[in-house]
């Protein structure tokens, strides 16, 4: 089944809510997938910086791991930690560097994402959970994602968990399966754009950044997705400064969106929005089948 | 159970309304209380409060009351309906009035997808748009849409009205059996065997009669409506069709 939840926001000054009207979301959308959650949310930038969000197992030592990786960021490494994941903030011109030490220094760390504003948290375990581990309430942004999962097509593992991010400042959450998910999982593979899960989800997030890395728009990204991925979906994208929807051509899966002045939010049933500050008189619809979706702070 | 009456200032007699507050009370605690009506009861007036999008509000009644829910519902609402009018002053979810057998489901806002599926009886009345595969599988229940309906809509109908005032989607009536659709607007496509059909005047009457009980009376014209049905070609297997089924 699967819950997705989303939210852009266009007043600023709602940004401090971000994480707790998130996190809300999310827990209400724990009975439409139980066993594993994880959310994305676009925070502050740090010029000149690069946030890389890692994972490792329960206990690890993320403030010793910062120091090991100084010498390759040529510098001092800020590290935020949260329950399992961290964010290290280091100078974007050292990633290869620091990824490179990293993997060096300590295999069992995965990089869960990379952004100039995004960090990516995710876990096995209840969605509301989940959030709570993370302090997602706590957090503040311009928009952000989540997802609660049912697993269909690949392992209850953290791996498995949503969302995906395959390319900086990107990520993707799915509810559906993609069936010619192996096929376009080659394709891209020959393109030089690695997959590392068995998840068909991660693939979709891929296919998005090939697209995207050919100077593709969000949107336009998403146009064609409708012709290459085939199957069950309903996106919910976030880029640098867009948040972007799409269902498949017949719609399986549900989608409900909402819109202020102050903010669109996506749930994949209503009462994942209920909460949402002036939602009684939010313009409320269900977004029609493959018809793109998407919201730029930049345009 | 938090289930409070509330008394209407109109007469001194009988006349009370059961409000049901979903903040503090269960939808079982809703539906439980409405199952326990028997066919003659005085407790007709039923009203409830912050359904918040749940899921299964107000379902399997079989009583004559009424019951106007204020917000939006989740999945399900008015399903497997008999005798009772269900009013909902919002949006519904997927699958809104599901297998209804008789009696009357309002949504006077959009309804998700699958409305009225399956339905055997009673009338399905939508202020706003439905989603895709309105009236899928309808059994003998009319259908009024004023705004439009999504793709595969009356999809293997078998009996009743679907009535739409805007526009249909794709696949219109795909493999339609005997039910009768009613379309002013545009029809994106027609399924497999879903044919337009002459409007008769025995057709008019009929649609005439459907706008009517939806309250509709002189305000459309039924001659701007055309008809579609099944052309029966599908009825039994025949391999000239293999392609189609």
């Amino acid at each position: 089944m699967c819950g997705i939840v989303g939210l852009f926001l266009k007043d600023e000054a709602l940004a401090p809510e971000l994480g707790s009207m998130l996190s809300t979301m999310l827990g209400v959308m724990c009975d439409r997938g139980p066993d594993s959650a994880g959310f994305a949310v676009y925070g502050n930038r740090q010029d000149g910086r690069l946030k890389l969000t890692l994972r490792g197992p329960e206990g690890t030592d993320f403030a010793a791991l910062a120091k090991t990786l100084e010498v390759a960021a040529g510098g001092p490494v800020a590290v935020a930690p949260r329950a399992t994941h961290a964010v290290i903030a280091i100078p974007a011109d050292r990633e290869e560097a620091v990824r490179a030490a990293l993997a060096a220094a300590a295999p069992h760390i995965a990089v869960v994402g990379a952004g100039t504003r995004m960090e990516l948290y995710k876990e096995v375990g209840l969605p509301s959970e989940v959030a709570r581990r993370f302090h997602l309430e706590t957090m503040t942004g311009s928009h952000g994602i989540g997802h609660t999962r049912m697993a269909t097509e690949s392992a209850v593992t953290t791996d498995g968990a949503h969302p995906f991010s395959t390319g900086i400042d990107q990520c993707l959450v799915h509810n559906g399966s993609l069936s010619n998910h192996r096929t376009i999982r080659r394709r891209l593979e020959k393109e030089g754009i690695p997959v590392a899960t068995d998840n068909d989800s991660e693939v979709a997030a891929a296919y998005l950044t090939y697209r995207m890395g050919e100077g593709a728009s969000l949107g336009q990204a998403l146009e064609a997705s409708l012709k290459d991925l085939d199957g069950f979906y309903t996106f919910v994208v976030g880029t640098e400064s867009g948040f972007g929807v799409l269902r498949d051509p017949i719609a399986c899966k549900p989608a409900v969106m909402a819109e202020t002045d102050r903010y669109v939010a996506f749930g994949s049933e209503y009462r994942a929005l209920v909460d949402l500050p002036g939602i009684e008189d939010a313009k409320v619809w269900e977004p029609e089948p493959a018809k793109v979706y998407f919201w730029d702070r930049a345009a | 159970m938090n289930v409070r009456s509330e008394a209407l200032k109109v007469a001194p007699s009988v006349l009370t309304t059961h409000l049901i507050d979903l903040a503090s009370a269960s939808v079982r605690d809703l539906n439980t209380a409405l199952h326990a009506l028997k066919h003659d009861t005085n407790e007709t007036a039923w009203r409830v409060i912050h359904p918040r999008g749940r899921h299964a509000v107000a379902v399997g009644i079989d009583a004559p009351i009424s019951v106007e829910i204020d917000g939006n519902v989740g999945y399900y609402c008015g399903g497997m309906n008999k005798l009772a009018t269900v009013l909902v002053n919002g949006n519904a979810g997927v699958g809104v009035a599901e297998n209804i057998m008789s009696g009357f489901v309002h949504v006077k806002g959009d309804a998700s997808q699958a409305a009225g599926a399956t339905g055997c009886g009673g009338f399905l009345l939508i202020d706003g748009n439905a989603s895709a595969r309105c009236g899928i599988s309808m059994k003998g229940v009319d259908i009024v849409v004023k705004g439009s309906v999504g793709h595969m809509s009356a999809f293997m109908a078998q009996a009743g009205t679907l009535t739409v005032l805007g526009d249909a989607g794709e696949s219109l009536g795909d493999s339609i059996y005997e039910a009768r659709l009613y379309v002013r607007g545009s029809v994106t496509s027609l399924g497999a065997d879903c044919i337009e059909k002459e409007m008769r005047d025995e057709h008019k009457a009929q649609l005439h009669e459907k706008l009517a009980a939806a309250g509709l009376a002189g305000e459309v014209d039924v001659s701007d409506f055309k008809r579609y049905g099944s052309a029966r070609t599908l009825y039994h297997f025949h391999v000239d069709n293999v392609s189609s089924y």
